[in-house]
């Protein structure tokens, strides 16, 4: 396993490419094309700031109000919006729900588009071949992978984007979380479950994990 | 162009791995080139588009031979040298031509939250109206163009139903090429995986983000 993620995640060797985007980096630099500051503005931007947190919050404030959730169904880039998010590769967004009979897929079977502003930085199975080319194909094997197992008769949407429509996947709120707050029931929410791969689970104790 | 990144459909390409705490970045290099492919962009000498088509056009084995960053990488560079930012002997030797004037970066570290924020939307105000409604029967035409285009072989000659109108916007095929935006309306088009992949018995469908022009 170890040595197949080296294969398909570093196939040259890493010192040869990080040497190339060091020498890259320093040319734009010398020739005033880039304010290596910025860069580390955006790394840090990615790194720290926008993720999944994001996506949780929308999906946990959905959850509670029933309001919100048809504004989110209806425009979800304004929705979003509401929450404080959006901007880069997000700029387009659309909101599908997961119900007792219809699960939503994510994918971009083209290039890798992600919802930035709510997911972050897409994980590299999102962007890996197996993923694109199979998700369309094959979603129930692909979900099978992830662990899940869907009835014949719950019907799978895959959202493939092709365009600079992104979208996120409001999953299924766990039974049994009725007590929990609004921020709790955002820890409960995971990426995977916001592409599509995965349920959102209920604690498991009262403190959860 | 009838490439390797139009995965959709393909068998063979082996399993999926997800990796559990997977961090935003594996290598400091990742992270520099997602953020110089940012940076550069605000030089507005490409597009989006662009982009994509520059990665695209990276030969089928060695697309699958890379990583994600490193076809980042190999398609910055290329545009950079192409569109003029950059000459071929500055990148092969790292360092800038003698007597080459300085430029000045146009994002700097406290324009990048607003970059961020802003974002580059993508939808156009056109004066047609969109040609197709809700709930019509369309057939993605049977197109196999040589440059860039976003309607996937998967979808070509397959009739699918209009689910959404999603506006106008920037038509990706010719703004890849420089040729102009040409915005055009955008429909989210859904396909039965009967009709997609045949011998199919759920009610599985897969939803496609169509341009006007490539529908009939």
């Amino acid at each position: 396993m170890t040595e197949h993620d080296d294969d398909h995640r570093h196939q040259a060797a890493p010192s040869d490419l990080a040497l190339r985007v060091a020498a890259l980096e320093s040319l734009l630099v010398e020739k005033g094309l880039v304010d290596p500051a910025a860069l580390d503005a955006l790394v840090d931007t990615y790194e720290h700031k926008i993720g999944p947190r994001n996506g949780a919050k929308v999906v946990a404030r959905a959850w509670i109000d029933p309001a919100y959730k048809t504004r989110l169904l209806l425009n979800a880039t304004q929705a979003i919006a509401e929450l404080g998010f959006g901007g880069m590769q997000g700029e387009h967004m659309v909101a599908v729900e997961n119900t007792p009979t219809v699960h939503n897929l994510v994918v971009c079977t083209l290039c890798s588009c992600y919802p930035y502003t709510v997911l972050g930085l897409p994980p590299v199975w999102y962007k890996s071949a197996p993923y694109r080319s199979r998700a369309v194909i094959d979603p129930r094997g692909v979900l099978r992978e992830f662990g899940l197992e869907l009835p014949a008769q719950t019907e799978i949407r895959v959202w493939d984007s092709t365009a600079e429509i992104r979208y996120l996947v409001i999953p299924q709120r766990p039974p049994g979380t009725e007590h929990l707050s609004e921020e709790q029931l955002a820890g409960l929410v995971t990426r995977d479950a916001m592409i599509g791969v995965a349920f959102v689970q209920a604690p498991s104790s009262p403190k959860g994990t | 162009m009838n490439g390797i990144h139009d995965m959709g459909g393909m068998h063979g390409l082996g399993p999926i791995q997800p990796e559990p705490s997977e961090p935003v970045f594996h290598e400091h290099w990742e992270a520099r080139v997602f953020a110089l492919q940012r940076a550069m962009g605000a030089w507005r000498r490409w597009n989006i588009d662009a982009s994509r088509y520059q990665r695209e056009l990276i030969p089928a084995p060695e697309y699958l031979r890379m990583s994600y960053y490193e076809k980042w990488l190999a398609g910055l560079e290329q545009l950079l040298v192409t569109r003029g930012l950059v000459s071929s002997t500055e990148l092969a030797s790292g360092r800038a031509a003698l007597g080459a004037t300085k430029s000045s970066p146009p994002l700097t570290a406290d324009k990048v939250p607003l970059l961020v924020a802003q974002g580059s939307p993508s939808d156009r105000p056109v004066q047609t109206r969109p040609r197709y409604e809700v709930g019509q029967q369309v057939r993605a035409r049977n197109i196999n163009p040589l440059g860039h285009t976003r309607l996937p072989r998967y979808a070509r000659a397959k009739q699918g139903v209009i689910d959404r109108i999603h506006g106008a916007f920037v038509f990706p095929d010719t703004n890849a090429l420089f040729q102009g935006e040409n915005p055009q309306h955008l429909y989210s088009v859904r396909f039965t995986a009967r009709e997609l992949w045949g011998e199919i018995t759920t009610q599985d469908a897969v939803y496609i983000d169509l341009w006007e022009s490539y529908l009939e």
